[in-house]
């Protein structure tokens, strides 16, 4: 029997973005909360220790700070017709771990999602017409607009300091940001970053092009910044390790150099770390929360119960924690029916590599930071007519190149020797020479029927629990957006002055071991109806509504940006919710 | 206590539970940011000398494998003289030699290309049973000498043969390990030289990438110009120890 403790008001599952930023909203609301983290606890001083944090063979190759698989990993097939098989190494995605979550190796690329993407079928419907999307694709509204998230984006840009150029002030285009922006309500909070020699070129060439480049919005920060919580983060020092490392220097935005130092001298809080949830038990009716089930490092179970749950763990393990507990209809890519699992997406990333002469291009890659870059936005969401393209979607493109690190970085031109004196040659001559970024075009995922989240019905966890079974492929209209953004962005390569440049646009099947982003999104999506959702506008489940399922899981389909800045503002409209409807009428925030 | 923690979280999860009664238990966190003095968690520094996992024998093979693969040329020290054999041994010797945190709970079948790495069968495991049959192999065709007893034209010839598959390997699959042995070496050579390749930082060096340098503010606005720093590794520099 599970040991049972003394109930909280609020408990929520995982330590990442999506649990500080609700966490710290609601202890300010006064509620007694505890947060109950998977992995262990981190901070900078020792766990991204400025001695030894760049190491790329450790943290990038080897994957010291991610989840491991042994404990925790999924399945993956590209249809139902095959049998899934565990993901044995993460290749495709990273999943993180610990407190701080993603937050702590993300590249800190804080983007805001257009007006359109929020209302996807309806505006792609109304420009093109109901036939033009493809018959299974399954995308939908979010029932949540640009508009009511735009003080959230706010809130999270502030929290994060994010260094930037507005683009669209209160409806005024601005000089050197992104026109295709939605209004915000004030600039950045700071700057934007400098940018290195290849970033410059790059914007030097589009604007030749015709194309209006900006400053990539950067949770590394151009200069020192205090937040509003009273927390300093320090100025980026273009290291070159951001990505899969902790920031030594205090200076990208994460749970530990934003909140955490607030958070946890409250009284009111309080962390348990390498603690699993196990499950979030529900009462006999099915449609309350009674708490969850963890299980500590020793094997022992104990249950917290509480009044409110809220499950911020990292998307897939969001859908695999529903499905586990028994909460919500399983969705079956048969009838259609059935909400947990499907509009499963990802992101359809893809580069072209550009090969200069040596002699007179020295970009110096390892100067350099995890959201540099400059970028254009001519041919994101629906910014350009595709009437006669024949796909939908897009993404930025930019010149994002965030580091030089030798393992990772060293890409040759095609022909040359794998090994011996002419392979040492020619990584010589394209080190410094070379633009490398593997997410050049950052494409849109969009959703559907096939491709979906379930229970495994053969590889389990540690503690016996199915793993989340993946169902996922590229689609036609994916791979053609991804060659037209391809050819588009090397375009630029060559008007910057590339003597050569190979293209890699994103093609099928999808691979699981082919890095790609680790934006999984959806499988717990958001909506306007229960029939069409798992939880409704205020990230709410509609079948157990003492629990919030907060996190890219509610995306009905992933736009042609990082995620993280819209679950960021997602966490601050859903606390923002509670506090002002929820506790006040503990009950459904909509009625179906 | 995080420390403990996390060393064994990094381990075999199945191990976690059995020895669940040694394992500190879960840390409540309360009051205030924990900060335990000597917590941090640096990597462990390959010292040099001996073998930790090959056999001497299969030590001079690779010994000599690696230094094909990196040439001893103009542009650096060769593969064997960088490290890359003791690298790819304490690798062995080590966690990813018995592909440490992975998911290895079977059943184990045979995927797409687009599964990935289907097979129990650990990189110690893969070295042990290719090497000796790249030995057999290599007496085979060229009138019973090994490998390492070959002239340099030779010993490209045999890993030639594994690259495009022609030299067969039994119960191995030739290309699988060549592709093993090639991606280990150049990442043994490319690495921080605390791992055992890289020695002196001659691979850093060769191709102009500074090291572990945390600080290029006074560089940024500096484009297209040679920084003229020498590399630095995260345990040292290697000027200090001449």
């Amino acid at each position: 029997m599970p040991k049972r403790l003394p109930p909280k008001d609020v408990a929520i599952i995982g330590l990442g973005w999506t649990a500080s930023i609700l966490a710290n909203e609601l202890t300010n609301a006064g509620l007694d909360v505890v947060a109950v983290e998977r992995g262990p606890w981190r901070n900078t001083a020792t766990d991204f220790s400025i001695s030894y944090m760049q190491d790329e063979l450790r943290y990038r190759i080897q994957h010291e700070l991610f989840l491991r698989p042994a404990q925790m990993s999924v399945t993956f097939r590209n249809n139902a017709s095959q049998t899934a098989l565990p993901v044995r190494n993460w290749g495709a995605f990273m999943l993180g771990n610990g407190v701080g979550g993603a937050g702590v190796h993300w590249n800190a690329e804080t983007w805001r999602f257009l007006p359109s993407d929020f209302v996807t079928k309806s505006h792609l419907t109304q420009r093109y017409g109901a036939n033009f999307l493809p018959a299974d694709m399954t995308v939908q509204d979010w029932g949540v607009t640009y508009d009511d998230l735009e003080p959230h984006y706010d809130e999270f840009e502030y929290l994060c300091g994010t260094s930037g150029q507005a683009g669209n002030l209160k409806g005024a285009i601005q000089n050197g940001g992104n026109p295709f922006e939605g209004a915000r309500s004030r600039p950045y909070p700071t700057p934007p970053m400098k940018q290195g020699y290849g970033h410059t070129l790059f914007a030097d060439a589009a604007k030749q092009l015709g194309y209006k480049p900006f400053p990539q919005p950067s949770g590394n920060l151009s200069q020192a910044y205090t937040n509003p919580l009273g927390v300093s983060l320090g100025q980026c020092t273009f290291c070159g390790f951001c990505e899969w490392f902790g920031c030594a220097n205090y200076s990208k935005a994460s749970p530990q150099t934003t909140i955490l130092p607030v958070l946890l001298r409250k009284s009111n809080f309080e962390a348990r770390t390498q603690c699993e949830v196990t499950r979030i038990n529900v009462d006999s009716t099915g449609k309350r929360a009674t708490g969850i089930t963890y299980v500590d490092t020793s094997g022992e179970e104990f249950e917290q119960p509480a009044d409110l749950v809220l499950l911020c763990a990292f998307q897939v393990f969001n859908v695999q924690l529903l499905l586990i507990s028994g909460i919500g209809t399983p969705y079956d890519p048969q009838t259609g029916n059935g909400q947990i699992g499907r509009n499963f997406t990802h992101q359809t990333v893809s580069a072209a590599l550009g090969f200069f002469d040596k002699d007179k291009y020295n970009f110096n890659p390892f100067v350099s930071a995890g959201s540099i870059g400059m970028c254009i936005d001519e041919f994101n969401g629906d910014n350009f007519d595709h009437g006669p393209l024949g796909f939908v979607g897009g993404g930025y493109i930019g010149q994002v190149q965030t580091n030089g690190r030798p393992i990772q970085i060293t890409a040759l031109p095609p022909d040359t020797p794998t090994w011996g004196s002419k392979w040492k040659q020619a990584l010589k001559d394209n080190y410094l020479s070379t633009i490398n970024c593997g997410a050049a075009c950052h494409g849109s995922f969009y959703a559907y029927r096939d491709t979906y989240l379930d229970l495994d019905p053969t590889y389990k966890d540690r503690f016996g629990r199915p793993l989340m079974r993946m169902t996922i492929d590229l689609h036609d209209n994916e791979i053609k957006m991804s060659a037209f953004l391809t050819d588009k962005y090397a375009e630029i390569l060559q008007k910057m002055g590339a003597k050569q440049v190979v293209k890699q646009p994103r093609k099928g099947p999808y691979d699981v071991t082919a890095y790609q982003t680790s934006h999984l999104c959806g499988g717990a999506i958001m909506g306007d109806n229960p029939r069409n959702s798992a939880v409704n506008r205020y990230l709410q489940s509609w079948d157990v509504p003492n629990l919030f399922v907060i996190g890219a899981s509610a995306f009905p389909q992933n736009a042609g940006y990082n995620p993280t800045g819209t679950v960021g503002a997602l966490a601050f409209w859903t606390a923002a919710a509670i506090r002002s409807q929820y506790l006040k009428s503990p009950g459904p925030l909509v009625h179906a | 206590m995080y420390r403990t923690n996390r060393r064994r979280l990094l381990g075999s999860s199945a191990v976690l539970l059995l020895l669940g009664s040694r394992i500190a238990r879960a840390t409540i966190i309360k009051g205030g940011l924990p900060w335990t003095p000597g917590a941090a968690d640096p990597p462990t520094a390959v010292i040099p000398g001996g073998w930790k996992y090959f056999t001497p024998q299969e030590a001079a093979t690779v010994e000599a494998f690696v230094d094909r693969l990196i040439p001893t040329d103009n542009l650096s020290p060769g593969g064997k003289d960088s490290g890359c054999a003791v690298y790819i041994d304490r690798q062995l010797a080590g966690p990813p030699g018995r592909l440490e945190g992975f998911y290895m709970s079977g059943p184990f079948q045979n995927g797409t290309k687009q599964q990935g790495l289907q097979s129990p069968v650990t990189p110690a495991q893969h070295y042990r049973k290719a090497l000796a049959a790249f030995d057999t192999a290599c007496r085979a065709k060229f009138g019973s000498r090994p490998f390492v007893d070959l002239t340099d034209a030779q010993k490209d010839d045999a890993i030639k043969g594994l690259e495009d598959g022609s030299l067969k390997l039994d119960g191995v699959d030739s290309q699988e390990f060549f592709k093993l042995i090639l991606t280990d070496t150049q990442t043994g050579f490319l690495a921080d030289p605390i791992y055992g390749g890289n020695r002196d930082m001659v691979s850093w060096k060769m191709i102009g990438f500074p090291g572990a340098h945390y600080d290029y503010r006074d560089w940024i606005d500096r484009h297209n110009e040679r920084i003229p720093l020498p590399p630095v590794g995260i345990s040292n520099h290697p000027n200090w120890s001449q």
